[in-house]
């Protein structure tokens, strides 16, 4: 049985009725693993000794007539910058490359008490910071639609293992797209919660205020169950939402007559490969067809959001990332005779030019003298971008744009940084204002996928999902498997 | 040479005695084995987040509140980056331009002349963790260990304005700064622990100069003794330098107790930049009226209402009152004493007086006095009731520092009882008047220092126990007839 | 050019960070041009503009003074590099 290929909702029900064991799905994961990781590389560590006990102690629950959660006994992927107690976490970083935390995330223990199964760490850009996975220090993750491509980044590892079948669910980490692109780019599903919704206590900060875990899946069902897992205040950190979570599984229907549909026109503009725009497009009328009303909408500060961006994420990772200095954990330079020597060498040896350009940046725009003209006139853009959605979601329920202008490229493109940050232009003006978004497959380009964006208000993830599961069923979208060539 | 003015403001760092971390769960408790109190967030570990300890801000509007300060109702905090080996982030969380506390003032007394200091700001901050040198000082240690108990303890920072003008009034400053942070129980104040711990920014300036001049930061002042040296010898170096011809340069220097001097402490590298910028894993508190008032109701009572009561309930003295409330714990001594002594006066001269000796050539503070409240004022009321004579006493007193007896049964077991029985001490009289024919004569002569030495002889013959007015009276009686 | 290489030696340090020489000029290129980018933002007119410091509208979030047992002194210690009496051990502190 290919068990692989299936959604953890399908898997639920064939557990609770006895026709399949947790242990019997676990090991045919990690047997896929075996078969493809060789090549799709999604993961940098695998945990099949706890793993597999896990499983075990799931099937003795059914045994015993237990009622389980959706998730229990279904294996899933976490990408490497969420905090495993006893499992090494590396955000795919030389600096962590032999850290094992002391603490579970909160996300973890919530999944932990669904008694899920942890397959093991995705492979990430580094420090989550990074469009491709390739600023990894790890061998970068292929795209299982074309292994010459990249899958997205920096959640590419848990994204490739979802189309790849080596992941039923997976968690990803999203700050300026990093779950959205890589599912768009991959074919699959990805949230970013309402800023808020789900506790960072656990991951590793890279841009504080903009930072937000979210789930990676097959199709929206999963990603909905997932979200209902995961969300949730948390004592630990004090900027997470004391909000009632509904359950999200029961926004899942396919009714989308008379929701207010909003188009960015500034989404839609120079930059947007016309093929991607084609398959947007021909969304836009499927949505209209199933009784959806199309609005137009301008959200004028949209060209300013990628800097604005690139000022803030630096500046706050610049202070994240301090704390890596070889004192208390991760790479220190055994030779230096100094304090601040050893700190510098431990720094400089133990980041990739793409985690240091960022730490540098971000320094810069925080100095004295410098404050005013980048971070603080970034703080008040940041404001602009927020009141552009007010005033866009006045008119409309939700807005569709894509999630990329491109589909995946190839790796090792030797693209400019600036030229990578660009092609950020549709995800992160959702970060900046705090507000929920989804990536849906929603066809494809010269054989790669395409994905569509769906944001909405602020804690209506309801609204995105139904839209999303509305779209989602009326395709196939969700049921094809990436062809991994062959295998 | 012109004359200089001395221009001096302090920097006072104290620990809130908070049973928890600012920004996590760990204890505060000190003195614990290395890294025994620590968690995750404090030790600055990868995902970690802050969360305030709500006590933090009770203790700084307490604070302010004490001090006369504006509580600020909106609050936030910022990131202070910078890198050391005991800041386990490498950015310090603390506020920078919303503070909780701005503009009080606190009053001081130097030689009975009151002047008011001003304070510039109150805010919340963490601490940083605790570097062991190898070696003998930081200077002089190939390596360290970091102990991160101390990493995330709550402070509070109160700046004054630079309105102190001599070592004397910095002194009185931190003085009555300490006791009122006592007082309100905020802070344990232990400046040999760190508990409290002050910097000094000092500079000069002629008479006639329009603006202040360039002032140094002074560090590593760990006594009030090192506080006055340290200005003392500070503004010296300053004015030496100024008259040969030089520029006092911006920059922190350390006090080096041994050699009583301050050296620079700039190395190559340049000023600190620290990027201040909001806290983004903290929310803002928003302090209301009601919160302020709650804690406004509930403070205890600060010195100057104490020495009022002192003055009005128990009819002390201005002065000797200001002594006994100087600190809270000479306060609270003085109190429970004076449940067990009706001579309120008298127990506030032994406190001033022989008590506060015994303190200072021991060097310690009252907590660590080993005769009790109730001890002490057993004694005084022995000395009142005439049983003890008050130099007899000082000899009890000598014991019950050695052991902590009751001075009731001291006396007893050292046979000195003050004689009072009338006949007694009338053959006394009489023996001592017939053994002393000539001074019955100098007496009549209208030398009055005779009834002097003739108390003098019976204190002796009696042991010093004989009542020494009774004898006075006793004799002139005699005398006269 | 917005940054010359020696302010991006000097912001390197402030990050506790060295840029080898080889690779000086490209980063001060690369550096120049997303500071140059960033050149859009002044063209917009943010006056009176509040800034975000904070993206939610919450405040006042508060713990209760309670000590709680945190990690053991092994799990504190179990990624250190090096150890010295209980305490992360690193070498001298000032140059």
């Amino acid at each position: 049985m290919d068990l692989y290929k299936s959604a953890a909702h399908e898997l639920h029900e064939k557990l609770i009725k006895k026709e399949i064991s947790s242990v019997e799905l676990t090991e045919n994961i990690y047997k896929r693993i075996d078969q493809v990781d060789g090549d799709v590389k999604a993961y940098v560590t695998l945990d099949k000794e706890n793993a597999l006990a896990q499983a075990s102690k799931v099937d003795k629950m059914i045994a015993a007539g237990e009622t389980i959660a959706p998730l229990a006994g279904i294996p899933g992927a976490i990408k490497d910058n969420i905090s495993t107690k006893g499992l090494r976490t590396t955000c795919s970083s030389k600096m962590l490359e032999n850290f094992v935390p002391i603490y579970d995330a909160h996300v973890i223990q919530k999944l932990r008490a669904d008694e899920t199964i942890f397959l093991g760490k995705t492979n990430m850009d580094e420090f989550a910071m990074g469009s491709t996975t390739e600023t990894s220090y790890f061998p970068t993750t292929h795209n299982p639609w074309n292994l010459e491509r990249v899958p997205g980044g920096s959640s590419g590892g848990s994204a490739a293992a979802i189309v790849a079948g080596e992941a039923i669910w997976a968690l990803g980490s999203d700050t300026g797209g990093s779950i959205r692109q890589p599912a768009s780019f991959t074919g699959c599903v990805g949230i970013k919660p309402t800023y808020g919704r789900v506790s960072r206590y656990g991951c590793v900060a890279f841009a504080s205020s903009l930072d937000q875990i979210g789930p990676i899946t097959r199709d929206v069902t999963d990603a909905a169950t997932v979200l209902n897992t995961i969300c949730g205040v948390c004592t630990m950190d004090s900027t997470s939402l004391n909000e009632e979570v509904p359950d999200f599984t029961k926004a899942l229907k396919t009714d989308v007559k008379g929701l207010r549909i909003g188009v960015p026109k500034e989404y839609y503009a120079a930059g947007l490969d016309p093929k991607v725009d084609g398959v947007l497009k021909k969304a836009l009328a499927d949505y209209e067809a199933m009784g959806a009303e199309i609005v137009d909408i301008s959200l004028p500060h949209t060209e300013y959001a990628v800097i604005t961006y690139y000022i803030i994420a630096p500046a706050e990772a610049s202070a994240n990332l301090a704390r890596f200095d070889g004192v208390r954990y991760g790479y220190r330079n055994m030779k230096a005779t100094s304090a601040p020597e050893m700190t510098t060498a431990s720094r400089t040896e133990g980041f990739g030019d793409e985690v240091k350009r960022r730490i540098m940046l971000g320094t810069y725009v925080l100095s004295s003298g410098y404050y005013d003209a980048y971070y603080l006139k970034a703080m008040q853009v940041r404001t602009l971008i927020r009141q552009d959605f007010e005033n866009a979601f006045e008119q409309c329920d939700v807005l569709l744009t894509p999630t990329s202008p491109v589909v995946a490229y190839p790796i090792d493109g030797k693209m400019d940084p600036l030229a990578i940050y660009l092609l950020d232009v549709c995800t992160i003006p959702v970060n900046l204002a705090g507000l929920p978004g989804i990536s849906i497959p929603a066809g494809f380009v010269d054989g790669m996928p395409v994905g569509m964006q769906l944001i909405g208000k602020v804690l209506d993830e309801e609204t995105v999902l139904r839209a999303a599961y509305a779209f989602e069923q009326s395709h196939e979208y969700h049921k094809v498997m990436a062809p991994l060539g062959g295998k | 040479m012109k004359n200089y003015i001395t221009v001096v403001g302090l920097e006072v760092h104290a620990e809130l005695k908070t049973k928890s971390k600012a920004f996590c769960s760990c204890s505060t408790a000190f003195g614990s084995e290395p890294n025994t109190h620590v968690c995750p967030v404090c030790l600055g570990m990868p995902g970690a987040l802050p969360v305030l300890n709500k006590q933090v801000v009770e203790f700084a509007i307490r604070t302010g509140l004490a001090v006369n300060c504006e509580i600020q109702k909106f609050n936030k905090f910022d990131r202070k980056n910078y890198f050391y080996p005991d800041l386990s982030k490498n950015y310090q969380i603390s506020q920078f331009d919303k503070p909780i506390c701005l503009g009080g003032h606190v009053d001081i007394h130097v030689d009975d002349n009151p002047k008011r200091i001003g304070i510039t700001r109150i805010h919340m901050e963490e601490d940083a963790g605790k570097l062991v040198h190898s070696g003998a000082t930081i200077k002089t240690s190939d390596s360290s260990a970091v102990d991160y108990n101390r990493a995330g303890v709550p402070l509070i920072e109160i700046v004054s304005e630079p309105d102190m003008r001599s070592a004397v009034e910095a002194r009185a400053y931190l003085e009555k700064l300490k006791a009122i942070l006592e007082y309100i129980d905020v802070s344990d104040c232990k400046m040999q622990e760190g508990s409290i711990r002050c910097d000094a920014n000092i500079s000069v300036m002629t008479e006639d100069a329009k603006e202040f001049g360039t002032r140094a930061e002074i560090k590593n002042l760990n006594s009030f003794r090192a506080l006055e040296r340290a200005i003392d010898y500070e503004v010296e170096r300053q004015i030496e330098l100024i008259e040969d011809g030089g520029h006092v340069v911006q920059e922190t220097r350390t006090w080096d107790d041994a050699q009583g001097i301050t050296l620079s402490m700039r190395s190559k590298e340049e000023a600190h930049d620290y990027r201040y910028f909001p806290e983004p894993d903290l929310v803002p508190v928003e302090i209301d009226d009601a919160w302020i008032e709650r804690v406004k109701a509930a403070l205890p009572e600060l010195p100057a209402a104490r020495k009022t009561r002192l003055m009005d309930e128990m009819g002390l003295q201005e002065y000797d009152a200001e002594n006994i409330v100087a600190t809270k714990a000479m306060a609270q001594y003085f109190d429970d004493a004076a449940k067990h002594t009706d001579d309120v006066k008298g127990l506030a001269n032994w406190l001033l007086g022989d008590v506060s000796a015994y303190l200072n050539n021991n060097n310690i503070e009252i907590d660590k006095f080993p005769v009790t409240p109730a001890n002490l004022g057993e004694l005084v009321t022995l000395i009142k009731k005439g049983v003890l004579s008050s130099k007899l006493a000082k000899k009890v007193f000598v014991e019950m520092v050695k052991e902590d007896k009751s001075p009731k049964d001291l006396v007893k077991a050292l046979g000195l009882e003050q004689v009072s029985d009338t006949d007694a001490l009338q053959k006394m009289v009489d023996e001592t008047l017939a053994e002393n024919p000539q001074s019955i004569v100098d007496f009549k002569a209208g030398k009055d220092r005779a009834v002097g030495f003739l108390v003098g002889q019976i204190m002796k013959k009696s042991r010093g126990k004989a009542n020494p007015a009774m004898v006075n009276e006793m004799l002139l009686q005699k005398l006269k007839e | 050019m917005k940054v010359t290489a020696k302010e991006v030696k000097h912001i390197a340090n402030l990050s506790r960070l060295t840029v080898p020489d080889s690779e000086m000029e490209k980063f001060t290129e690369q550096f120049n041009q997303i500071l140059n980018y960033a050149d859009i933002l002044q063209k917009l007119d943010t006056k009176g503009i509040e800034p975000t410091p904070y993206v939610l509208p919450i405040s006042n979030v508060l713990r209760e003074d309670i000590a709680v047992e945190g990690v053991s002194h092994e799990e504190a210690l179990s990624n250190a590099p090096d150890v010295q009496n209980g305490g992360f051990k690193v070498p001298r502190v000032i140059e």
